[in-house]
């Protein structure tokens, strides 16, 4: 009898996740690292840069079915978009419309835009909703997996929130401004960036499927994050005025009832969540089964 | 920044092969691509590190790699971000790893 470890998503580089999320042997790179596609700021600066400048992206099969796949690499620059990293992006989606895979899959592990590269970043990010909402007009999903250990945040948080489907582990953290940020602009009173349970309370992947920001928690697993990008492939949500009317309306009712909150226990006990300081300790599976029953009373 | 470069006299050719690449450019980290020289019968250095005046420590940790793999028609192309000499021999002993073995036995695990 073998047994199945689990292969962290968090400790795997961008490639590995790559590796092991797709069929095996499946996945062919574009622009691979000897083609050196390399930043053209970072070695003004007195910087190294990486063949991949950071971001894998190339085509590949999930059970089978075509997808175009793009994974940010968190250990360089802390997953940065800078200007040749924010156009692989850009050039993946564009490339979906014309070739029609079964989704794109966007394995984000980001703070944002590459400070180095602040004005080429910030608009290679918004190039990169833009190609997003095109390819989902298209009726193609895009599907984010965050699970790595720099979170998603800045820019990479807003094109998160533009997809089809967010899929998260527990480790993985989703929001615009980081904690440091947060902290150094109002204050240690208003946000204490060191206590780590407050920042995983307030952007983990627990709170954000508990407040449906994030569509699938998985535990720190790339057969889970497998499983949940194969439930994903040709789901395509609508993206109507329909659906953003509802989407603000689901914002405006979350800020009506938990406006006043203090902490990410308030707004679980408030939501109906029974124990809400054990939701921390909790199994994925567990977190899962609590928005279930929150469905069900709703209903 | 600075950049080095180094040459060895190598025996082993390990002939065509698919660009190796390993590691990151992280903190403390380094990535190293393996390419094929077709017209060299020694083995290329070019290293491009963020650490400066570390040129005599590179040549020493460089040297230790080539006795151990002697590598010949082979492009080192090293990124690296002040990762330490233990660090730097890892990687490059995994980049060598994956190269194809002359007899076709062995290679990747």
């Amino acid at each position: 009898m073998t047994l199945a470890i689990p292969l962290s998503f968090a400790e795997s580089t961008a490639r590995e996740r790559v590796e092991h999320l797709l069929d095996p042997g499946s996945f062919e790179e574009l622009m691979p690292p000897a083609e050196r596609v390399t930043s053209p700021h970072l070695e003004l600066l007195g910087v190294p840069s990486a063949f991949d400048d950071g971001v894998v992206v190339g085509a590949g099969r999930l059970a089978g079915r075509e997808v175009l796949v793009a994974a940010q690499e968190g250990a360089f620059m802390g997953g940065g978009v800078g200007e040749v990293h924010g156009a692989k992006l850009v050039g993946l989606l564009r490339r979906a419309l014309r070739q029609r895979p079964a989704a794109v899959l966007v394995l984000a592990e980001s703070g944002g835009v590459r400070l180095h590269e602040a004005n080429a970043g910030l608009i290679a990010v918004s190039e990169v909703m833009r190609a997003l909402l095109a390819v989902r007009e298209a009726g193609l999903p895009v599907v984010m997996l965050i699970g790595g250990a720099n979170g998603c945040f800045g820019g990479m948080g807003l094109v998160a929130r533009c997809a089809d489907r967010v899929v998260m582990s527990d480790v993985g953290r989703l929001a615009m401004s980081g904690p440091e940020v947060i902290e150094s602009s109002h204050g240690v009173e208003e946000f204490d960036s060191r206590d780590r349970g407050l920042v995983w309370r307030t952007t983990g992947g627990k709170h954000r499927y508990l407040m449906g920001d994030c569509d699938v928690l998985v535990e720190d697993d790339i057969a889970a994050f497998r499983t949940a990008a194969i439930e994903a492939l040709d789901a395509a949500v609508p993206l109507t005025l329909e659906s953003l009317e509802a989407e603000q309306a689901l914002l405006a009712d979350r800020l009506a009832r938990y406006g006043d909150c203090r902490d990410a226990l308030d707004v679980w006990g408030r939501a109906g969540v029974p124990d809400p300081a054990a939701v921390p300790d909790l199994e994925a599976d567990a977190v899962r089964a609590l928005r279930g029953a929150r469905r069900e009373e709703a209903a | 920044m600075e950049r080095l470069h180094f040459r060895f006299a190598g025996h082993r050719v390990p002939g065509r092969f698919t660009p190796v690449l390993v590691g990151v450019v992280g903190s403390g980290n380094l990535e190293v691509l393996l390419e094929p020289r077709p017209a060299g019968a020694d083995c290329a250095f070019d290293v491009t590190t963020s650490a400066r005046g570390f040129g005599a420590i590179w040549e020493a940790v460089l040297r230790d790699f080539h006795e151990r793999h002697g590598l010949a028609g082979v492009a080192v192309t090293i990124h690296d971000m002040g990762a330490t000499p233990a660090v730097v021999g890892l990687r490059l002993d995994q980049a060598a790893a994956r190269l194809p073995t002359p007899t076709g036995s062995g290679g990747r695990p």
